[in-house]
């Protein structure tokens, strides 16, 4: 690793990853809740949001936090302990994992797998075990319903998922997501290579099926069917008070944090800008500067990505489950199929 | 278990069956849910008993009472000016519709009659207090489905209509403006030309709630097809209102009968929805809205001047007797049945309010449906807890 031209040693690198880890989870899980959750829904709802922490209320999630670290961390006299002290940092552990395979720059980045989408979509399933745990451990009917139902909208959305993402990985021709950044800004349109190639336009299919099984995944409205307050009193979460439901309040933006990332990743070009540009041709002759342009990059096309989730999350209506099944194996999953084989013919042809 | 009615017996061996089919066929075990006393879904503390089947209801029984205030015991305790306090707050969104009927038959025991005057403004307040009530359910039909934006455009335009009452009356929730022989005070400057600018903000926020909700494929597949009640069934459970509309009944008690108010002066369509499920009786309650939007524009016209007080007695004493009317309030038909022995107050007050014969259709409508259309089907068909338990 040889970030800012400057030999940083082991420990050195392992400190920058853990604290690089921390800020890459918790900042645009922090920015998103004050930015989208306060600020966004209550403009939406001809209202002002907090406005009395700090100045524009932007202390407000420092004071919730301290309330909620203050609560009793309080369990049902039935539920199974130890368990049911565990789900909410599974969930949250799943967050961490996932955020390990995104590249920042040419040189930050946690660990460059080979691999990486394949690795990043299966973490992202440990977030279902969590959930699925949390339900069945709080011995409680409502949250029984609720983690059965997050487990099967979260299996059959990871399916779409999953084939979304292979349309890209066919088109950049590797799983490595730092190669399928450079593949997108290296890329050419119709023989124009200013813009680079980001596979929005190509996979344009693809990223809105990756999208809403996203929201999906993030079990956000419309598909919020395992949370539902208004039916299911908040599902897996119903028992949940003090930190324990701050980290999987923490998680679920996080994780809306982190999706938005890979999106970003997989479809809009990541951290880099088009090589044409300076004159790049790989990647080992981007300059330094990318390592402190690209996060913020990435940062901004996160805040548009998350900005479109919670737009839908705060307009639509929930589905009914059935309707959710149906949704995902009747309509998303053959089209992502398509899309799959499309891709997949155009590539041999060209 | 003696004179049991065939549908009683049908029903129980509907359930008998199901129970079977859970236990025998399938060898699965039912789980028993309690839906409330304290459910964000039934706002209020109604507790709905449901047998499930995975998530499909098997059996279900709406158990109420759990705030029950004794309104009509109350009442035989109070000279006849303090009931309208107590009855205020049955329908707590729509208060000032609770008095008028107690008032009426106070009137017709009286044989008395409001001016001209009061009787439209009566009806206007009527109106406005309907208008507030199901302006509310416009907006939190969509809390029950999870979109949360527009309870917040209902609770912002409700607002008007609350002002409109306070500035008339003196109480924003509980105006207790009715009085045995007119009203309390006349209209304060102003008033009318306010009124006229709410209603047009009125007609905007049922565009938006239309498109907003209504128009949305979710919500469309969410109401479409779901919790249908026929035109028979409706009438046999004594369901009124928006919900025996939507059945396609043509009833409307401001239509349909003689009474000492001022409906008949103005021009409205009484709608009706064939279809009967969880969406027609949303947009019955859309469309009434907009025609007492309608109703009230065309009776700020028509205000006569004069008198909004007859002569009553200081002291008012009704004559012995018994009286029956009904009005039809924002949730249904509301009557009160007063049984006067010439005192100070009433002997007995029978109250008869809309939602307790509307969720007593709870148990048929919700046999073999999902969990979630539980919560659009109680939604839909719209109580509000005090008019339950009274």
């Amino acid at each position: 690793m040889n970030l800012l031209a400057t030999d940083i040693p082991y420990w050195g690198q392992s400190l920058l990853r853990v604290l690089g880890g921390l800020v890459a989870v918790l900042l645009p899980a922090g920015t998103i809740v004050y930015l989208f959750l306060f600020k966004m829904m209550s403009f939406m709802q001809s209202r002002l949001g907090p406005m009395e922490a700090g100045p524009y209320g932007s202390m407000q999630l420092l004071a919730e936090v301290g309330k909620w670290m203050q609560k009793e961390d309080l369990a049902p006299a039935a539920a199974d302990h130890r368990i049911f002290k565990m789900a909410p940092l599974v969930v949250l552990v799943s967050t961490f994992l996932l955020v390990v395979v995104i590249p920042f720059g040419p040189d930050a980045w946690f660990t460059n797998f080979s691999v990486g989408v394949f690795y990043g979509l299966a973490v992202a399933s440990i977030s279902v075990l969590g959930i699925l745990i949390a339900g069945w451990a709080s011995a409680n009917k409502y949250s029984l319903l609720g983690g059965l139902r997050a487990a099967g909208q979260l299996i059959a959305y990871e399916l779409p998922m999953v084939l979304a993402t292979l349309g890209v990985v066919i088109q950049a021709g590797s799983m490595n997501l730092q190669d399928i950044v450079v593949a997108q800004n290296t890329g050419e349109i119709f023989g124009f290579s200013g813009l680079g190639n980001p596979y929005i336009f190509t996979q344009f299919i693809g990223f809105l099926i990756f999208m809403i099984a996203v929201q999906a995944e993030l079990t956000q409205a419309p598909f919020d069917m395992p949370i539902a307050e208004s039916e299911l009193v908040s599902g897996y979460m119903t028992e949940y008070s003090g930190f324990r439901f701050l980290i999987f309040f923490i998680a679920e933006f996080a994780t809306a944090g982190v999706f938005a990332l890979i999106a970003s990743v997989l479809f809009l070009g990541g951290w880099g800008i088009p090589f044409e540009w300076f004159g790049w041709t790989s990647v080992d002759d981007v300059d330094n500067w990318m390592n402190l342009a690209g996060p913020v990059i990435m940062f901004t096309k996160m805040l548009v990505l998350t900005f479109i989730i919670m737009w839908v999350r705060f307009s639509f209506p929930r589905f009914r489950e059935d309707q959710l099944q149906t949704f995902a194996w009747k309509i998303l999953i053959p089209l992502a199929l398509a899309n799959t084989a499309i891709t997949a013919t155009l590539k041999v042809a060209f | 278990m003696t004179d049991l009615s065939d549908r009683q017996k049908l029903g129980y061996i509907a359930s008998q069956a199901a129970d079977a089919r859970l236990n025998v066929e399938l060898e699965t075990e039912g789980m028993t849910l309690n839906i409330g006393p304290q459910h964000p879904a039934t706002h209020g503390t109604l507790r709905i008993i449901c047998r499930l089947d995975g998530e499909q209801v098997v059996w279900a029984e709406p158990s109420c009472g759990y705030m029950h205030r004794g309104y009509e015991k109350l009442t035989e305790v109070r000279t006849f000016p303090q009931v309208t306090t107590l009855v205020n707050r049955i329908d707590w969104l729509g208060s000032f519709a609770n008095e008028v009927p107690f008032i009426l038959a106070a009137e017709k025991l009286m044989e008395i009659e409001a001016p001209p005057r009061a009787q439209v403004i009566r009806t206007i307040l009527f109106e406005l207090s309907r208008i507030a009530n199901v302006s509310l359910f416009l907006g939190d039909l969509g809390v029950q489905m999870g979109a949360i934006t527009p309870v917040f455009i209902a609770f912002r335009d409700r607002e008007y209509v609350l002002n409109l009452i306070e500035s008339a009356t003196g109480g924003r929730f509980h105006p207790n403006f009715d009085r045995i022989g007119g009203l309390k005070d006349d209209l304060p400057a102003g008033w009318i030309d306010e009124t006229r600018q709410v209603m047009v903000k009125l007609r905007e926020f049922c565009d938006i709630i239309e498109d907003l909700l209504f128009g949305n494929e979710i919500f469309q597949s969410r109401t479409r097809g779901i919790g249908i009640i026929p035109a028979d069934i409706a009438k046999d459970y004594g369901l009124s209102g928006a919900n025996l509309r939507a059945s396609g009944v043509d009833y409307d008690l401001r239509r349909d009968q003689e009474i000492a108010m001022a409906w008949d002066k103005a021009d409205f369509k009484v709608w009706t929805h064939p279809d009967g499920d969880s969406f027609a009786r949303c947009w019955v309650r859309l469309q009434e809205t907009r025609e007492s939007c309608k109703i009230v524009e065309q009776l700020l016209d028509q205000i006569p001047a004069g008198p909004v007080m007859t002569k009553v007695p200081r002291i008012i004493k009704v004559p012995e007797g018994e009286a029956w009317v009904a009005t039809e309030n924002p949730l249904g038909v509301m009557g009160y049945y007063v049984v006067s022995k010439g005192d100070l107050g009433p002997f007995r007050v029978k109250i008869r309010t809309p939602s307790f014969n509307n969720i007593s259709i709870v148990p048929w409508a919700l046999k073999g449906v999902y969990v979630p259309d539980i919560i659009t089907i109680l939604a839909s068909l719209y109580f509000i807890l005090g008019d339950i338990d009274r």
